[in-house]
């Protein structure tokens, strides 16, 4: 396999009234071609922020280390993400490379336009495309992920449709410029689960059909199990687990792990009672020294949890968990 | 004394739309609904986007009209008819009845503090005598929703989700109500406060004696959470039971959908979800006859023409012509 997107040491702030806030803290994880990571963590972990900045599409505030660094391998080559500075080269990536389906897809088409001529748009700006091919193009993906009666759609406006056929929309525009990386921020969180059903069964077949990686942002575990390979955990902007799905799911090492699979709410079990993780998570304002989870630990292990940032520390080929319970392992 | 805190029957909330002088559409948001809310019952409500669920529970709260039918609530103290009350008694029941907002923030000046935020619906409905009787009254259901006197004094953008659910609750909690619509309540929050939310809300319910109507979207949470469960489509209450019952043997066929469509957090669970095919209609263009033969695998001709009426067996309600039928199939 090859690799498709390396992350290596991002770390991301924020200027604000406030001063600065640290969002993502010293984040690596490498994307292969064609494979699903999904990245799960609390509201505010960092999520989005690390996922926009693949496609250096942060907030003007944002200020990004000098350590950061985004590679993405394309077929023409390789793109220093972070470095790119003009509307043009920033062009081969937002839209061109990557694409991304945000959350609320109103928020990803313009009110006034309909979603055809924003398609069509799109694909000029990204290829060297005719009007006409682009518009049969565009069709033909409404089409491809389940939208009836395409050509009519087409014509349409975004609020016009349901929620369900709007999140289509998204994808069809997403997945028209044939990117090599599908970003889907929280696709399926406004969605009725029976729709969501049908989301997550369109995404599954586009990977085995069109072979992009995707990253898969959510707050949903179940979702994850049903959809990615590999599962990248947040908590406050700092990366506490990385593993195969069915090794963090069945075998979580990292305490924050453990204490989220263990107060979902299990519909095996009702009469289980609901066991939260102590405390409430620090304000990024308040960001602990030491381990970012020391504040709600039940394992903490000594004093190196308040005073030193945990390493990253191998379990094996594929699962790796920054805690200090581990550091032995990895000597 | 009557059981139930409220009684609802064939309650509609029609909102009128379009614009225009004579193209009138009415968007039938709850339409007919009959619902039995038992007294310190934690009473779950779910149901897809656009169901009605919020637009129910705002008018059982008397917040938005009462285009149809009657609702009666009843809490030993006093008994209104919610569709005709007004003037002092509706006074009296905005005290009674109260809302847990998703995030009331949005709504309030940034420069209230945690106190403000919580003593407004007393100062608001003038429920207390003075400053000093205000306090204690804060301080009182501040204690009990484990927030001290030092948060009291700060603002609340610098509060964590739990943090600033907790407060929202405060707020609703302090005028004393019998009855309380949590509308969404832990949806925003990461699973591992959220169990610690519904956990401070069980043992509040206990302690006070409230009857709760939860909102939400999350079947796994209300399984936990909820004694009874409602489930809308399309503004139809199409089926209800004790919680237990309705998970163990759901029978109308978009409950079984909702149910098996939840996504498995075991990777190899290839469950084939009953994969339900089409979109929710729209609420301004309702199909004739049962609202969900649009997508049922099951309809036949009488759906398409007959809407289905609740029926009752063993205190489990469905609105499906062919539930019987269905649940032998299954046996057999
Ligand atoms: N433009 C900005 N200015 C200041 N702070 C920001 C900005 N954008 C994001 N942040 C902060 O960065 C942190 C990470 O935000 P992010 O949106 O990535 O979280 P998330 O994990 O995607 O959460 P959610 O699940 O709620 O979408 C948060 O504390 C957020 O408030
Ligand atoms: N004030 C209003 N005027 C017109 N239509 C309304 C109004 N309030 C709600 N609606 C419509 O009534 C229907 C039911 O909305 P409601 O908010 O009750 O649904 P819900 O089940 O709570 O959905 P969600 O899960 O998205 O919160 C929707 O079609 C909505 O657009
Ligand atoms: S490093 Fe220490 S505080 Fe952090 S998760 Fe591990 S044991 Fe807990
Ligand atoms: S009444 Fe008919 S269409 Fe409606 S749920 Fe029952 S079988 Fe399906
Ligand atoms: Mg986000
Ligand atoms: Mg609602």
């Amino acid at each position: 396999m090859t690799p498709l997107i390396e992350v290596e040491n991002l770390t991301l702030q924020f200027r604000t009234d406030e001063g600065l806030i640290t969002a993502v803290e010293d984040v690596s994880f490498t994307l292969m071609k064609g494979e699903v990571m999904g990245l799960v963590g609390e509201s505010g972990s960092g999520k989005s922020v690390t996922a926009k900045s693949l496609m250096h599409l942060n907030a003007r505030n944002a200020v990004y280390s000098p350590e950061s660094r985004i590679t993405l391998h394309t077929d023409t080559g390789t793109v220093d993400v972070l470095s790119l500075r003009t509307p043009r080269e920033l062009n081969v990536v937002r839209g061109g490379a990557i694409s991304m389906i945000f959350q609320e897809p109103m928020a990803s088409f313009a009110p006034a336009i309909t979603i055809g001529k924003q398609m069509v748009e799109q694909l000029l700006l990204h290829s060297d495309m005719s009007k006409g091919t682009a518009k049969s193009v565009s069709v033909e993906m409404l089409d491809r992920v389940g939208i009836s009666d395409a050509t009519r759609r087409f014509d349409q406006y975004a609020f016009e449709l349901s929620g369900g056929m709007r999140q289509r929309a998204m994808i069809a525009m997403a997945l028209s410029t044939n990117p090599s990386l599908l970003i889907a921020d929280e696709p399926t969180t406004a969605l009725d689960v029976t729709i969501q059903a049908q989301v997550i069964d369109l995404m599954k077949d586009l990977v085995s059909e069109f072979g992009m990686g995707i990253i898969f942002i959510t707050h949903d575990l179940g979702v994850v199990a049903q959809t990615a390979d590999r599962v990248n955990v947040m908590y406050l902007g700092r990366i506490v687990e990385e593993g195969p799905v069915r090794e963090v799911i069945r075998n979580p090492r990292h305490p924050y792990t453990q204490g989220l699979i263990a107060a979902l709410p299990k519909l095996e079990d009702l009469d289980a009672p609901l066991t939260p993780v102590p405390g409430d998570i620090p304000s990024p304002l308040e960001r602990p020294a030491g381990c970012v989870f020391n504040t709600r630990c039940s394992q903490v292990v000594g004093e190196e949890c308040m005073a030193l940032v945990p390493m990253n520390c191998r379990l094996d080929e594929t699962h790796s968990v920054a805690c200090h319970i581990y550091r032995e392992a990895a000597e | 004394m009557s059981r139930s805190l409220i009684q609802a029957s064939g309650l509609s909330v029609h909102f009128p739309i379009g614009s225009g002088l004579f193209v009138k559409q009415l968007l039938k948001a709850v339409d007919n609904v009959s619902i039995e809310i038992e007294k310190g019952s934690f009473f779950g409500l779910v149901g897809e986007s656009g169901s009605g669920k919020t637009t129910l529970g705002r008018a059982l709260l008397k917040a938005v009209p009462i285009s149809a039918g009657t609702a009666h609530y009843d809490d030993g103290e006093v008994a209104y008819d919610l569709q005709e009350l007004d003037g002092a008694e509706l006074k009296d029941y905005r005290t009674r009845a109260q809302l847990i907002f998703q995030d009331p923030y949005a709504a309030l000046s940034p420069r209230m503090t945690v106190r403000d935020i919580i003593a407004e619906p007393l100062e608001v409905m003038g429920l207390t005598k003075g400053r000093a009787e205000t306090d204690e009254r804060v301080r009182e259901i501040a204690a009990r929703c484990r927030l001290n006197l030092e948060h009291l004094r700060r603002f609340p953008h610098a509060f964590s989700g739990g943090q600033r659910q907790r407060i929202s609750i405060a707020r609703a909690l302090v005028s004393g109500p019998k009855f309380v619509v949590a509308d969404e309540s832990v949806a925003a929050l990461d699973v591992s406060i959220q169990a610690d939310v519904l956990n401070l809300l069980k043992q509040l319910q206990d302690e006070l004696g409230l009857t709760f109507m939860f909102i939400s979207h999350d079947l796994s949470v209300v399984a936990h959470t909820c004694d009874h469960v409602a489930v809308m489509y399309l503004g139809r209450l199409i089926e209800t039971a004790p919680t237990r019952k309705l998970f163990e043997a759901p029978r109308h066929p978009y409950t079984k959908a909702l149910f098996s469509a939840i996504p498995s957090l075991d990777p190899d669970d290839d469950k084939t979800a009953q994969k339900l095919a089409g979109e929710i209609p729209s609420p301004t263009d309702q199909p004739p006859g049962c609202k969900f033969q649009t997508r049922c695998p099951h309809a036949i001709d009488i759906c398409r023409s007959q809407e289905p009426a609740l029926e009752t067996e063993d205190g489990h309600d469905v609105a499906c012509h062919r539930w019987k039928e269905l649940m032998n199939l299954v046996a057999a």
